[in-house]
């Protein structure tokens, strides 16, 4: 298949990996990479990226899938949602096991609550205008390469006049935590592999302080093996020389703008928001509230939502995880009490969290 | 009344219910001497083992590109006779349909058992209709359940897999799975993928001919994928087996879809494929006699029993690093992006 194969290819990568080691060779610390996106933290585990890199660099996973740092009082809200006669919540299907304080969409849905997977907003909005007497609540979760879509259905909705259609947003933007991240003297990253599908929409440019105020150097990656492989490698040559910088070794889909008519719509209906990430707290402008001007789409400012108390559970540190303090074989809850069939943080329960890719792959 | 409709009354007791058994549902799967509308079958079966076999079918859609819930509900339970080494020969049919599905859709499912187990080489000899109130069934389900006989040899367990022992799949992967995720979900693809679903006992002869005792463990990886169904042989069996990643056949547009819905093909369901564990000296023969079966062209030797004990399963990947295959935990949902 074209743009993956030639990524796969063994050579390739076993190439990579031995420019790598001569890349280190000399260097006497050690180095921590962060990738801050879910598929990468995928991909290393599924091609068994960690096996093949020198001892003196080490990979850590950060919080970068969006369903793993939705709080539990989003999944409530969410609960609260589906639980209102008459109400339709559409979902992303790696959101219905997420667990809320005390349910789960999947359980809701078992319980007789309307929740359906789409694969698309916009098949929330066609959901919308096939049955006017449902109201349709689509779950706006993700970062800003899914919140382009989305902010694109709230627009569609308006120009179809649907009065039945509603977004629960909880999107949230990447390179804030970054620097957070970055920040915390607890963390000892030397630099970060930058998302591949975020820096689509928001360009190379946005992490251009990172690279200078914080100095981490910063390489936007693809998801292929050879991509991260290569990532790798150009931070390590950074972190060798002493320097930061951004790069792009993604360059046949990032470009350092971004795509200015994705960024335009997300600006049309979203405005900058403080948010809060599971494990990392409330992180000022770091989210994407719906504007006034599309208020009556939100289903926050609509609907008579009450969900209960929101707690987060005992015992789990998918915030430790989601920082790279700890790997999930340091959580007590791993493979014990957390496992995939019952998961107790969200961590464990989206595809592309890093305990379930832990569980899965990394055993 | 609607005569194109199956009404409440079809699954009465009364006549409404033979009028359909005997316009319908009786030509279509049976019209042989074994058809009679006693309270059982009597079967005549020449051995001292037999197999039995039950599976129930609800899938959604009810007809997908490659095959129906008819055909998958035959081959299905064909399928799990021939993977324990039995000659499948009867094969019993429960309907449970839901008021108002349409009769011309009956007629074409149970057209397509016929068909299926026309081409497995079994009959259908006992069967049941029930119709539930709209509401109370998702349109049609089906249960099958069969017998087979063991004519030669003993039967076969995911329990005999030993060291050095190497594992063979019959072709691409995945296949089924998402051709049925397609057209449930409406996704619109530049090529259709067709389920693989199908009866295997064929195949299953030839390898039987051919390996013999050499031949330790046969199982058709459905739900949870080949990764699921190696794991537990791998348990069952008390081995680790090691599979090869660049060797596992999989269709680019199967593996393009899985890209795009961050599903992993290796838990994705086959219903006309089957893993093979067979003695390291009998392998390559095997390979080939099964790709030269219209069923086993794609066959590929993926992995082998590397060691005895502990139960795990091993993938040396494309690239040359190590991960683990675990179960499918839950359903595969599509992720957010």
């Amino acid at each position: 298949m074209k743009y993956q194969d030639e990524y796969r290819n063994r050579e390739l990568v076993q190439g990579l990996a031995a420019h790598l080691e001569n890349l280190v060779a000399g260097y006497a610390g050690t180095m921590t990479f962060m990738e801050v996106c879910g598929t990468h933290t995928m991909s290393i585990y599924q091609y068994g990226l960690r096996g093949l890199l020198p001892a003196q660099v080490r990979l850590i996973s950060g919080p970068g899938c969006p369903v793993c740092v939705t709080p539990n009082s989003y999944l409530d809200k969410a609960i609260a949602c589906c639980r209102i006669p008459g109400v339709v919540v559409a979902t992303f299907g790696d959101m219905l096991r997420v667990p809320g304080t005390s349910s789960s969409l999947m359980e809701e849905r078992a319980k007789g609550a309307d929740v359906r997977i789409v694969y698309s907003p916009l098949d929330a909005v066609k959901l919308a205008a096939t049955n006017p007497q449902l109201k349709v609540v689509f779950l706006g979760v993700g970062f800003e390469t899914t919140a382009p879509t989305i902010a694109g259905s709230i627009l569609a909705a308006r120009q179809q006049g649907l009065g039945n259609f509603f977004v629960l947003a909880a999107h949230k933007t990447m390179p804030v935590p970054m620097a957070a991240l970055a920040s915390d003297p607890e963390l000892a990253i030397s630099g970060f592999i930058c998302p591949a599908h975020v820096s689509t929409i928001i360009g190379a440019d946005a992490y251009q302080p990172l690279a200078r105020d914080y100095q981490r150097p910063c390489v936007i990656t693809g998801f292929e093996p050879a991509d991260v492989l290569q990532g790798v490698a150009m931070l390590a040559a950074q972190v060798v020389a002493g320097e930061s910088r951004v790069e792009i070794q993604y360059s046949r889909a990032v470009k350092p703008q971004g795509n200015p008519k994705a960024r335009a719509i997300l600006d049309e209906v979203f405005a900058p928001c403080d948010a809060e990430w599971r494990g990392l707290g409330m992180i000022p402008g770091s989210g994407l509230a719906i504007r006034e001007e599309f208020a009556s789409f939100d289903a926050e400012r609509m609907l008579p939502l009450t969900p209960e108390l929101s707690r987060e559970p005992t015992g789990c540190r998918c915030g430790d995880v989601l920082k790279g303090k700890i790997t999930p074989f340091d959580c007590p809850l791993f493979e014990q009490t957390c496992t995939p069939e019952a998961p107790v943080g969200a961590c464990m329960v989206s595809t592309e969290g890093t305990c379930a890719a832990a569980y899965k792959y990394g055993r | 009344m609607n005569d194109d409709l199956i009404l409440l009354g079809h699954g009465s007791g009364g006549v409404l219910s033979h009028k359909l058994l005997s316009d319908l549902i009786i030509p279509a799967l049976s019209g042989t001497p074994l058809s009679g509308q006693d309270d059982a079958a009597v079967l005549n079966i020449d051995a001292g083992r037999i197999a039995f076999t039950t599976d129930s079918y609800v899938v959604d859609p009810i007809f997908f590109p490659g095959g129906n819930i008819g055909s998958l509900a035959v081959n299905g339970t064909v399928n799990d006779l021939a993977m324990v080494g039995a000659t499948p020969l009867y094969v019993s049919c429960g309907l449970i349909i839901e008021e108002g599905f349409s009769r011309k859709e009956l007629s074409a499912i149970v057209t397509s058992m016929r068909q299926a187990a026309d081409l497995a080489g079994v009959r259908i000899v006992t069967g049941d209709t029930k119709v539930v109130p709209r509401g109370k069934a998702d349109r049609i389900f089906i249960n099958t359940a069969g017998i087979g006989a063991f004519v030669t040899g003993q039967p076969l367990s995911g329990a005999n897999a030993k060291l050095g022992d190497k594992v063979i799949v019959s072709g691409t992967i995945g296949d089924h799975g998402i051709a049925v995720m397609a057209a449930r979900e409406g996704l619109s693809l530049a090529t259709e993928i067709q389920s693989d679903c199908a009866a295997l006992n064929g195949l299953v002869n030839e390898m039987l001919a051919m390996a013999g005792d050499s031949l330790r463990v046969l199982r058709d990886p459905t739900r949870g994928g080949v990764a699921t169904t190696i794991k537990e042989i791998a348990v069952q069996s008390a081995v680790t087996i090691t599979l090869d990643e660049a060797a596992l056949p999989v269709d680019p547009a199967v593996r393009g879809v899985c890209s795009i819905l961050g599903l992993d093909p290796l838990y994705v369901a086959n219903e006309g494929k089957l893993l093979a564990v067979v003695a390291p000296a009998a392998a390559e023969a095997l390979l080939e006699r099964m790709r030269q079966h219209p069923l086993g062209k794609n066959s590929a030797i993926i992995g082998e029993v590397a060691t005895a004990g502990v139960g795990k399963v091993q993938m040396k990947t494309a690239v040359g690093g190590v991960r683990s295959v675990e179960m499918l935990a839950g359903e595969q949902l599509p992720r957010i992006c």
